[in-house]
């Protein structure tokens, strides 16, 4: 009898343990969460979507060329990034043992892990040195860099939890491989393969370091990706490196306004992807 | 009861059905196959002749290679890096054969495993038209008889016809198989290959497979692979014994449960080993 009771007791300090250890992992973004609308949704109002920045001392204005400039390069970023991501991973999940996917696996490894900055620096020797000016293309290719290792490992992590006799019974239905791949394999882990690439989207939207040498930044509206161009990141990180109070609180604006884009773009592409089924296998 | 009696197998009991006629006409044939893992051969110079509109059950022990000779039929084993050497004739035509197409081939061969493999993402229509794409274009009524038709004779229409569009992986176990035993025949394949079809499922399950198998026999070529030799007994007209990869004894399933001429076949069957 002691022993069971004790063992109840075992039971909920390790139960104990656990949620705390879920409340400490929790408890950071839900400050973040808190601080962001706290500091920032006071100062944001329609005009902060719709218009551009007011000089130092007035007040008013908005962000609105980083909303278009974090939207347009990292539209393009994934454009370009997603499509070799995806198709990269899909290789590397079908051939596991060729040499070439084993040297992309090993490359994207280290990719994942080399510091943004380092990026931003070679998409500047790579594009902006050799054009001789800032562009939010040169900002896309490098946020596309970033992306793309993420996306790789994640899809092919993604194809290898599909059951090996998903595979086989489409085969055994007379499917070529490339259909086999397509519509029973990626089709299964699509969801996971979406979600993959929009932790890689929220991800490279929250970008600053790769786009400083790259983008720039912008006061004005830019539509031109051959132009410097403004992004959410690089607003909060201009206002609120600022000297003025009233910087300071564009950049919590700012910062909110980047996370609710980030939930916005997320939100779009579930809805696109949603399931059809309940998928339990 | 002693613990030994659990060894000893039931009474067997065979079907009541007249013994298939001598000379049926010959549908697939294996001569002289051997089939390998790297430089392992599974399966070893295995020659046997399956009569059409039969079913053919391949019995042995774990391991003694009739899940990969099965899977030579149809050529399945090339997908887990296999390969083999001899021959097998579908009808006229060798399946290893220079200009064979494997899609062609598989609508021919049609097979079910042993885990049922509902396509998770389709719906229960769509799984059992899904073999169709690979074929012909047809039209969406002639689709539309075709599930019909192949799930009736899976024996699943009843269960599911109201709700053919909801997801397939929400039916139980025994419904899942025959919804792939349906997927399977929809293309209208010569031969089925069941790689233990019911090891996965409950007795109830099990039987209503094995009722189906007695009648998809009028129209297909049944060859299985059981652990279970109740099952082969009940459900077969011929009887192949596998033993450490070499083909031991084929036959009548009477003749083989009744009289094998082969020592290991009778202490396979009789449970002295296996």
């Amino acid at each position: 009898m002691n022993r069971l009771v004790w063992r109840r007791w075992k039971s909920r300090i390790m139960v104990g343990l656990m949620i705390g250890a879920v409340v400490v992992a929790v408890a950071p973004l839900l400050l973040i969460l808190g601080t962001l609308v706290a500091r920032g949704a006071g100062s944001i109002n329609l005009a902060f979507f719709t218009q551009l920045p007011v000089p130092a001392g007035e007040t008013g204005g908005g962000v609105a060329h980083a909303i278009v400039g974090t939207l347009l390069m990292v539209g393009v970023a994934g454009l370009i990034g997603l499509p070799i991501g995806i198709g990269a991973g899909m290789f590397c999940a079908e051939y596991p043992k060729n040499r070439l996917a084993t040297v992309a696996r090993f490359v994207a490894d280290v990719m994942n892990g080399t510091p943004s900055i380092v990026i931003g620096v070679f998409a500047w020797t790579l594009i902006v040195a050799k054009q001789k000016h800032f562009s939010g293309f040169a900002g896309s290719a490098a946020l596309a860099m970033i992306m793309i290792p993420m996306v790789m490992r994640t899809t092919e992590e993604m194809i290898k939890l599909v059951p090996h006799s998903l595979r086989e019974a489409a085969l055994a239905l007379g499917y070529a491989r490339w259909r086999t791949s397509l519509s029973v394999v990626v089709r299964t882990c699509l969801p996971g393969i979406v979600t993959g690439s929009l932790l890689a989207i929220a991800r490279v939207a929250g970008e600053t370091a790769p786009l400083l040498f790259t983008a720039l930044g912008s006061q004005f509206m830019s539509r031109d990706l051959n132009q410097p161009m403004a992004a959410l990141p690089l607003t909060v990180f201009t206002y609120a490196t600022g000297p003025y109070d009233d910087w300071h609180r564009i950049a919590w604006a700012t910062a909110l306004v980047l996370i609710m884009v980030v939930l916005v773009l997320s939100l779009l592409a579930r809805i696109a992807t949603r399931q059809r089924f309940d998928v339990r296998q | 009861m002693s613990a030994n009696s659990l060894m000893t197998p039931p009474t067997v009991s065979l079907p009541d059905t007249a013994p298939p006629p001598p000379f049926g006409r010959e549908l697939i044939r294996a001569t002289d196959l051997t089939a390998f893992y790297g430089t392992f051969a599974a399966v070893k110079n295995v020659t046997i002749g399956f009569e059409a509109n039969r079913v053919h059950a391949l019995i042995g022990p774990s391991g003694c290679g009739k899940s990969t000779f099965l899977r030579t039929l149809n050529r399945m084993h090339e997908v887990v890096g296999g390969h083999v050497t001899g021959r097998v004739l579908l009808g006229r035509d060798d399946i290893y054969g220079p200009r064979v197409s494997l899609t062609n081939l598989r609508r021919r061969v049609g097979m079910v495993f042993q885990k049922p493999t509902p396509f998770p993402t389709m719906s229960i229509y769509q799984n059992v038209a899904a073999g169709l794409k690979v074929g012909a274009r047809q039209s969406r009524p002639e689709i539309d008889a075709i599930v019909e038709r192949a799930l009736q004779q899976a024996g699943l229409w009843n269960e599911v016809k109201d709700r053919l569009r909801q997801s397939a992986v929400a039916l139980s176990g025994g419904q899942q198989q025959r919804l792939c035993i349906a997927r399977t025949i929809a293309p209208e394949p010569a031969v089925i290959l069941l790689d233990e079809p019911t090891a996965s499922l409950d007795p109830q399950g099990t039987q209503r497979i094995e009722e189906l198998l007695f009648n998809l026999k009028k129209d297909f070529t049944i060859i299985i692979v059981t652990h279970n030799m109740q099952q082969a007994a009940r459900v077969s007209d011929t009887t192949t014994f596998f033993y450490l990869g070499t083909m031991v004894e084929t036959g009548a399933t009477k003749q083989i449960f009744t009289a094998p001429t082969q020592e290991r076949t009778e202490a396979y069957i009789t449970g002295r080993f296996g």
